[in-house]
């Protein structure tokens, strides 16, 4: 248990000062580690604080850090209060269901779900669920074709020019074209999820994939040639040269390519989010800037604060992960 | 968790014990009741007080009483609602008056949409920028420190003059070409003898915009304000809250609302595709009886339940403006000038008068200002236009569904028309703001009193 603890960066030292190890050393570092970081804070709310009042729109006075927890605390109210809802939702339609067999004995009692309106918390799971899925959809395609042109010097060189050419493009500019084409192919009359979702997880998929191709390309193409000439002298095969060689040596260069993508792929969604109304945070950023209610500012604001420190977290776990399966640990630490 | 699972089935099963015992009780009343051909719906709507039927037929239950379970869902613009209602991907919506008129006809998109329910009465205000306020002020009647209403487009003149001198273009808002707001705010502009421009869409011209002495364009509704604050317009035409936001914004001044431009003017109705109607007559007729239901709500005693609608509409799903903004004009009052309140009860009509009713002499009278701006490029006999009304406003169905609330004594016969002897035509209407008399079943003759407009065989 203390070894797991203390391998968290900012509860180590406490827990050498529980031992009784070198306490002013110690103190130091919980300053370094704790302290900075809490008064780079506080003079952030603090500026932030004296900005907002001095700052007057047509919706009101700019929110502070008081109106942000205010409107937070609001969002959570609503939550509950709709689930509230959806529970009494549920429970007329069993008695409906339940009238309507007694008159109509052939009928099958179906369950619809909740037509109420999505709260924030479910917002940040449709985003979170979207952005996922976009990019382990572009991960499956990006770590094979990164490998397979890190491989080959000359795949490499047909293939960069396109790369290039794709990468700095923005999801708003994909976006029609996705729109369209998602229209066009994804037909059914019962589908397993809605377009929007899959408009939005391709637009994903598509600006997130470069980053990790590039990256997972140089990685391979870096490996030191003492190995490449190890494998030569076994004649391991395509495939085993790549799971047992170029992988492992890869991995670090191709996680750093996977925290590029994840971050980009974040703040695709937002955005595409917003422009197309497809479900999530993003639209519900725009639909509080069309109500223009003196609610609506606080409210964004918050949805800037969970949209940092969602993408902060998932950048937090990829890192963890990438830390778990690297063996070079001095690789991975910011 | 497991708690709340256990929980939630004994009150399922409890409850389904009740039921049953209703059922029971209940069976010979409802013995031939029909089921709904398509149980989920999804309907789409504009942020605008005037969608106050839906959101009020959702949240009392009126929906799910007819069995029906519907999803309401806000659309971006009147273009994307109108095409999703077209392509399916919505089984209906609130709709401008005009856009089933217009779609039928093949003005903009082509499709056969029809209404059997219109949705409200009134409701729209012509606002202009403060500046352009300042400048028609000189120009109107004062009586007590304050300006006399109606506010006529005269005032404007001398301003759309001076801009027109200058060689600037004096540019406005409306909400979608076949709007009513583009109807009124035309209507508002060529009786103060400003011309707003026809259309030729023979030619492929179809910004409206040919001969015009103030040019109209197209901003949805919620961007309305913040479009006038970014200068890009000088004034709009627009449903509620967007005029009253203007004022609290403190951006601008609502100088008319269309009620003193056309008194009880029919404005937003619920449309379908012809098609979805043909497929699902019983949910159709039902989706009707839950929305006369709720409009009857919205008017009951003299307004009395407005308070409640508006707390509704200013949810963030629904209108999601603040409770003041929206329940200035849903109670009855319309704030011009900021502190400037004056009463206007029958601001929003929601049943009273008939209003639910989709009446021929209505959908004519759009026609009649289509063709007057050139949206219709060629004469039209008064046959075309009545054959054209009975294609789209459909009071058949409208008749089926009230008749069954009767029945159930859930509203009385005497809160409709009588539908035995009703035509579907108003006598000639008089109320508008340049005292021409309306008869719907002259739309030819009408169109010739009109000094600005294209009469007879003229063309563009």
């Amino acid at each position: 248990m203390t070894t797991a603890l203390s391998n968290i960066a900012w509860i180590s030292p406490f827990v050498s000062i529980a031992k009784g190890e070198d306490v002013s050393g110690n103190i130091q570092t919980i300053i370094k580690t704790i302290g900075l970081p809490l008064a780079g804070l506080l003079v952030f709310l603090m500026i932030w604080q004296a900005a907002a009042s001095n700052i007057n729109t047509s919706l009101g006075q700019f929110p502070g850090p008081g109106d942000v927890v205010t409107q937070t605390k609001g969002l959570l109210t609503e939550h509950f209060t709709e689930r509230e809802k959806a529970d009494a939702f549920y429970e007329r339609q069993e008695k409906r269901n339940a009238a309507r067999v007694k008159q109509d004995p052939t009928y099958v009692p179906k369950i619809r779900d909740y037509t109420g309106k999505p709260t924030y918390i479910d917002q940040i799971g449709t985003s979170l669920v979207t952005v996922l899925s976009g990019f382990i959809l572009a991960s499956l395609i990006a770590i094979p074709f990164g490998i397979v042109i890190g491989l080959s010097a000359n795949l490499y060189s047909a293939f960069n020019p396109v790369i290039q050419i794709f990468k700095p493009v923005s999801p708003l500019a994909w976006l029609p074209i996705v729109t369209m084409v998602v229209s066009a192919l994804y037909v059914s009359d019962d589908p397993m999820v809605p377009k929007s979702f899959v408009t939005s997880m391709i637009t994903v998929m598509l600006c997130c994939l470069w980053p990790t191709v590039i990256n997972t390309a140089v990685g391979v193409a870096s490996i030191p040639k003492d190995l490449v000439n190890v494998s030569q002298v076994l004649r391991l095969s395509y495939m085993e040269h790549v799971r047992k060689i170029v992988l492992p040596s890869s991995i670090p260069m191709v996680f750093t390519g996977l925290r590029l993508s994840l971050g980009i792929a974040w703040m695709v969604l937002i955005a595409a989010e917003m422009l197309a109304q497809n479900p999530g945070l993003g639209k519900f950023v725009w639909d509080e800037f069309q109500n223009g209610s003196s609610d609506s500012l606080g409210r964004i604001m918050v949805a800037v604060i969970t949209i940092g420190l969602i993408g902060f977290l998932l950048d937090r776990v990829m890192l963890m992960i990438q830390r778990k399966v690297s063996w070079d640990k001095s690789a991975a630490t910011r | 968790m497991r708690g709340i699972k256990t929980l939630r089935r004994t009150f399922v099963k409890s409850a389904l014990v009740l039921a049953a015992g209703m059922a029971t009780m209940s069976a010979p009343l409802v013995s031939a009741e029909e089921w709904a051909e398509k149980e989920e719906l999804k309907f789409g709507f504009i942020k605008l007080t005037d969608m106050a039927p839906l959101a009020v037929a959702y949240e009392k239950g009126y929906f799910e009483e007819e069995g029906l379970y519907v999803t309401l869902e806000a659309q971006a613009n009147w273009k994307v609602l109108l095409d999703r209602v077209i392509d399916g991907q919505l089984d209906g919506a609130h709709m401008l008056a005009g856009q089933p008129l217009g779609a039928t006809i093949g003005f903009g998109t082509q499709a056969h949409i029809i209404t059997a329910f219109s949705m409200d009465l009134n409701g729209n205000g012509i606002t202009v920028s403060n500046d352009i306020w300042s400048q028609m002020k000189e120009h109107i009647p004062h009586e007590d420190g304050k300006p006399v209403h109606p506010i006529k487009a005269d005032a404007l003149k001398p301003v759309v003059e001076k801009y027109k001198a200058d060689g600037k273009p004096f540019n406005m808002g409306m909400v979608f070409p076949v709007s009513t707001h583009n109807y009124e705010l035309r209507y508002w502009l060529a009786a103060g003898g400003i011309h707003p421009g026809y259309y030729a869409p023979h030619k492929g011209d179809t910004s409206g915009q040919i001969d015009a002495d103030a040019l109209l364009s197209v901003t949805p509704p919620p961007q309305m304000p913040a479009t006038m604050e970014a200068g890009t317009i000088y004034g709009y035409c627009v449903g509620e809250p967007w005029n009253q936001q203007a004022v609290f914004k403190g951006i601008g001044v609502p100088v008319i609302t269309d009620y003193e431009i056309w008194k009880n003017n029919p404005e937003k109705v619920f449309g379908v595709s012809k098609q979805w109607a043909d497929k699902y007559p019983i949910t159709h007729k039902k989706v009707v009886k839950a929305m006369i239901r709720a409009a009857a709500w919205l008017d009951a005693d003299n307004n009395a339940n407005r308070p409640e609608a508006v707390k509704i509409l200013s949810k963030s799903q629904y209108v999601g403006a603040d409770y003041d903004v929206i329940a200035n004009s849903m109670t009855g009052t319309f704030e011009y000038e900021k502190g400037d309140k004056r009463e206007v009860p029958d601001f929003n009509v929601f049943f009273r008068y008939n209003a639910t009713y989709p009446y021929y002499s209505d959908a004519i009278w759009y026609l009649t200002q289509m063709r007057r701006w050139g949206q219709i490029s060629e004469e039209k006999s008064d046959d075309w236009f009545m054959e054209t009304a009975k294609k789209v406003y459909r009071p058949d169905i409208y008749a089926s569904a009230a008749k069954e609330l009767i029945k159930e004594g859930k509203l009385d016969a005497k809160d409709f028309p009588d539908f035995a002897t009703e035509t579907g035509f108003k006598p000639a209407q008089k109320g508008f703001i340049d005292n021409i008399v309306y008869d719907g079943s002259k739309p030819n003759e009408y169109l010739k009193k009109f000094e600005i407009g294209l009469k007879g065989a003229e063309k563009i």
